[in-house]
């Protein structure tokens, strides 16, 4: 790992203010994205911003019909948060199979979304959920944050501070964990709520994706039993030497049709 | 007796150091004036080096010395070489090309050696790498068996056609083909063994350090051998008087095999301190494990099994290629052949066997020992040809078993490919593994499985092993370069405590506490009165280390012949002190008795005597301190029954194992508790293989699984709760009757599980699934199946 300056600032616009001052820099949550990346030298930043400590950031409340958990709340809180496990079950069960204990105990929220790993388990929820992404400076709906391969629609210096959730009617997550990362060989989030029946895909494709085919079938009729011939395309996909693109193509499906019966 | 004796399952004495973050390693030693070496290591699996450009790197802060394949060919040293000579089937030598700690012209894999930078800090030294500038001209590659057999294959070495460093056999091929002829059915079988990644959970490390005053070298490093390591460096590699140079081995934190061999950084930390004249030293990160340490296996293999009617094994034929990777390391020639081919009779009376090993060159780390070595590859090809036999002549698998196994009347049993086994009980601990695995019950199990969706299988492996390497003579008629016998020295100090010196490592084995309890059994003393010294060649006696589960039955073996001289000496000083003669006096729990009187010295007392020799045997030496070298007159052979069952859930291809039971023949148990331990990490291991794990290069010589992100380690949650059992016969030529016990669980397990996975699959057409069996591959079987 190369050498950095490490800030701590006290507040989300002192933050702002230092890594404007950096373009180089980066901000650091729970570090559990980063950190592993700057030790194999893919990354090496001038700068880190530690915004995990920032208590702006942090909390979890049910405001009117949506979930607002703060940018900072880690995975492990997510998973054990009374008010994640009345309002959306299903996202409270994907965080508590986010990566091992140590990676949930500091892992963030905030930081999962910036990074963007395309095989990360909060993208699915945000997507499928139709949440928006609350920055220091606007606020961005899912279905324009996520561009790509670790890309988003954040501006450098721009700062997730909470993501709002609608509250659904049923949702769920189905993962085939890789055996080895325990990332997403493939995961599903099935939701069905005010906008209708989404389904998001992580770990299949160079990003999370929605399925048009599954959502269409589960829109008719909100039962695994839709989804018993259906077929999802591996075009496009991702192949490497633990999976095809052809399996992941059928585990999208059958983790789709274990999303919708866990919802109930 | 004693409660520290052999038998007893006491805890483990080193535990309280290591699990509190207490022991020492060699990262963790820190020499005055140390500077750090950083390895600059190829990106290119095959490439002609065309220039390397340092001067920046000389420039960077810290920076001490950068050092090139050029600097080591000017002083004509630092040549790796490896221990075993392998002949061809026509007798001319095996293709031994050179093994450069440095490259200077190519470079023949990912991760090869083409320069170190010295600097004051690691961080210097890793930064002043990164602008040294390597020019390469990359050159074909050939990754794997298949790539480099095939003809017209790029050449990895110019003088190994072919690819091929040996094609070697062993047994009788005439014979062989006559019981083909009489064959009623021959079963065919393909299969892989696959690459493995050791991944000790220390990395190596090595510090060089050199004495102008006294012109001493020592090297500490993570070995499982240091006089080993001291031999090869000294007399070869280097050229160091042995005197003058001190091999010292630390806690070590696992080595599973990939610690015996003589690694080029080993090398490079001495010729760095010698020419800078301060301590050198350096520590792998996790990414160079991957591409430097020695992996493991990587065989192709057909086999054929001719039977009669009756599901008599008749003849074995079998053709092995082997992947040896870009150079010879230590051991490598030797586990292909000697460790492999010699164990293919397995624990059956098959009468003609044939083997044909061809071993070829590829651009990969080298290939060498890894827990088994060459046992799990001969176990996995016979235990699943049985397997396939019984299916095809539509017998019971157990059945087919029972029939052709060696009697335990039928011992010393001669088989037809070197080996002489000297004891066993095939049939009694088939049976113990039966019975407590629940065998009889399992189509209960499928149906239950079965209303959950589920496919459950189980399988079945009967292994024999070779361990507890071996008679000298018999290894260097086989073309070991070194002898392979084991030393121990007991000191016992004036107030009765004892120093076992031992020529063995232990890294993981628990020797702090087994041959403590030797010295308890023997000398009648608590085991917290006996220390064990190991690793450090200036305090130990020559010893060959750790590997090939030796260390009990040959170190042990060695320790309990210097335990006796002990007492035997101590018997004249009872005598004297006694005034008795030394016939009437006898040992035992501690204490020398007149026999039929209650006079009696103890051992402490006796041993005070030794060092203050007031009243003493005339003509007897002071002191009491013996020491012992022991050659085994043959392997040892542990046996078991190991039976797996899985789950697998037909839609995604996952695969669960469910239970696993072990009933091992290890002989006789010093400590039931490091046994079990050993049982457990030995499976772990196993079914890492079977399951998970798996070394890929990709055709160009890329390592596409080199990290713990791509390279599934096995993790607790991967494996059921074990039930362990053992089923002791004893080894007859061994003073302790301990056969062995620290690769039995990676050698029986891999072939259970997939004759789990084939059986749960079978009813679907699935014949065979090659290693790892992972979700994508048998979700592959289940759905050609059903397409068949």
């Amino acid at each position: 790992m190369n050498d950095f300056n490490f800030h701590k600032p006290q507040d989300v616009a002192a933050a702002v203010a230092t890594l404007k001052k950096h373009a180089d820099g980066k901000y650091l949550g729970g570090g559990q994205s980063l950190l592993p990346v700057m030790k194999l030298g893919l990354a090496a930043p001038s700068d880190l911003v530690s915004v995990g400590g920032l208590g702006a950031l942090k909390g979890i409340r049910v405001e009117g019909k949506a979930l607002v958990i703060g940018a900072a709340t880690t995975h492990a809180e997510v998973a054990a948060s009374a008010e994640v496990k009345k309002a959306i079950p299903g996202l409270a069960e994907l965080a508590a199979h986010i990566g091992d204990p140590q990676v949930r105990n500091r892992g963030t929220l905030g930081g999962s979304l910036a990074h963007d790993d395309p095989s990360a388990d909060y993208p699915a929820a945000v997507l499928a959920l139709q949440a928006t992404i609350q920055t220091d400076r606007r606020a961005i709906g899912a279905d324009d944050f996520f561009k790509g391969m670790y890309t988003t629609a954040l501006q450098p210096d721009e700062l997730i501070t909470a993501v709002r959730f609608p509250i659904p009617e049923k949702a769920a997550y189905a993962k085939f964990p890789h055996p080895a990362s325990r990332f997403a060989l493939v995961g599903v989030m099935v939701a069905k709520g005010a906008g209708g029946v989404r389904v998001a895909v992580t770990g299949a494709g160079p990003g999370v994706y929605r399925v048009p085919e599954l959502e269409k079938a589960l829109g008719a009729k909100f039962h695994a039993d839709a989804l018993a011939a259906a077929k999802v395309p591996a075009t496009g996909l991702n192949a490497d030497g633990f999976a095809s693109a052809e399996y992941r193509a059928h585990l999208v499906a059958v983790m789709a049709r274990r999303a919708v019966a866990a919802c109930g | 007796m004693n409660p520290g004796g052999i038998g007893a399952a006491i805890k483990r004495k080193e535990d309280p150091r290591l699990l509190k973050g207490q022991g020492r390693y060699t990262d963790d030693i820190v020499k005055p004036g140390q500077a750090w070496c950083q390895v600059i290591r190829s990106p290119h699996a095959a490439a002609r080096i065309t220039a390397i450009r340092a001067e920046a790197a000389r420039k960077a802060p810290g920076v001490v010395a950068v050092y090139t394949g050029a600097d080591l060919a000017a002083d004509k040293i630092g040549n790796i070489p490896t221990g075993w000579l392998i002949h061809n089937k026509d007798g001319t030598p095996m293709v031994e090309p050179p093994h450069p700690a440095l490259c200077h012209d190519r470079v023949r894999h990912v991760g090869d050696q083409v320069a170190i930078v010295v600097a004051e800090t690691r961080d210097q030294a890793r930064e002043a790498a990164a602008l040294v500038e390597v020019d390469y001209q990359p050159l074909p590659a050939v990754a794997s068996v298949r790539q480099a057999i095939a003809p017209g294959a790029p050449l990895v070495w110019d003088q190994a056609k072919g690819n091929t460093c040996f094609d070697w056999h062993l047994g009788d091929k005439a014979a062989t083909d006559a019981a083909f002829q009489k064959a009623h059915k021959v079963v065919k079988l393909d299969t892989g063994n696959n690459r493995l990644v050791p991944n000790a959970m220390e990395p190596r490390s090595a510090i060089g350090e050199f004495d102008p005053a006294t012109g001493d070298t020592t090297l500490t490093t993570t070995s499982q051998n240091p006089h080993l390591t001291r031999l090869l460096l000294g007399a070869f590699s280097y050229g160091i008087p042995e005197h003058k140079l001190r091999v010292v081995a630390p806690d070590v934190g696992g080595g599973f095999g990939s610690k015996i061999f003589h690694y080029a950084e080993e090398f490079l930390v001495v010729w760095a301190a010698r020419k800078l004249g301060r301590p050198v030293k350096w520590t792998a990160t996790r990414s160079e494990a991957f591409m430097s340490d020695a992996h493991g296996r990587d065989h192709q293999s057909h086999a054929e099994l001719a039977l009669a009617k009756d599901g008599t094994f008749l003849g074995l034929r079998v053709s092995t290629v082997a992947n040896l990777g870009a150079y010879l390391s230590t051991f490598a020639p030797a586990v292909p052949t000697y460790l492999y081919a010699t164990l293919l009779a397995g624990c059956y009376r098959t009468p003609a066997i044939y083997a044909e090993v061809r071993s070829v060159f590829t651009n990969t780390v080298p290939v060498d020992a890894y827990r088994g070595a060459g046992r799990p590859e001969a176990a996995f090809l016979i235990e699943r040809i049985v397997d396939v036999a019984a299916r095809e002549l539509g017998m019971d698998r157990v059945e087919i078993r029972r029939k052709n196994f060696i009697g335990k009347d039928q011992f010393p049993y001669q088989t037809p490919v070197a080996l002489q086994y000297d004891s066993g009980d095939y049939h009694s601990t088939l049976e113990q593994g039966l019975k407590a695995s629940g065998w009889a019950g399992f189509e209960q199990r499928r149906a239950e499985a079965k209303g959950r969706g589920k496919l459950r299988g189980i399988g079945i492996s009967t292994y024999v092993e070779a361990c507890g390497i071996a008679p000298s003579a018999v290894v260097g008629a086989l073309g070991a370069r070194a002898g392979l016998y084991e030393s121990a020295n007991v000191r016992v100090h004036p107030t009765g405590g004892v120093t076992i010196f031992t020529g063995t490592h232990s890294h993981g084995q628990g020797h702090e506490t087994t041959f403590a309890q030797l010295a308890a059994e023997y000398l009648g003393i608590p085991v917290e009165q006996v220390e064990i010294s190991h690793g450090d060649t200036d305090k130990i006696p020559f010893g060959m280390g750790t590997y090939g589960s030796r260390s009990l039955a040959v170190g042990g073996s060695a320790i309990v012949q210097a335990l006796e001289k002990v007492v035997a000496k101590g018997k004249k000083i009872a005598a004297h002190l006694l005034e008795a003669s030394e016939a009437d006096v006898e040992f035992k729990d501690g204490k020398y008795t007149v026999a039929g009187t209650d006079r009696a010295k103890t051992f402490g007392e006796v041993a005070l005597t030794a060092y203050v020799p007031h009243k003493y045997p005339a003509g007897l030496e002071p002191g009491l301190e013996e020491s012992a070298f022991y050659d085994p007159k043959n392997f040892t052979y542990p046996a078991g029954c190991h039976v797996c069952e899985v789950e697998i859930d037909p839609e995604t291809g996952a695969t669960e194992v469910v239970s696993f039971t072990a009933v091992d023949d290890v002989g006789r148990v010093i400590n039931p508790m490091i046994v079990e331990g050993q049982v457990h990490g030995g499976l772990a291991q196993g079914i890492g293989q079977a399951l998970l794990e798996g070394a890929v290069y990709d055709d160009q010589g890329q390592l596409i699984s080199g990290s713990f992100l791509g390279y599934t380690m096995p993790r607790a949650g991967d494996l059921p709760s074990f039930q362990v059992g053992t089923h002791a016969t004893l080894c007859t030529h061994n003073p302790l009757g301990s056969k062995g016990v620290g690769e039995v669980g990676a050698i029986g397990s891999p072939p259970a599980v997939i004759n789990a996975v084939v059986d749960a699959l079978a009813h679907m057409g699935v014949r065979h699934l090659e290693m790892p069996a992972s979700p994508e591959r048998v979700w592959r079987a289940i759905h050609d199946g059903k397409k068949a």
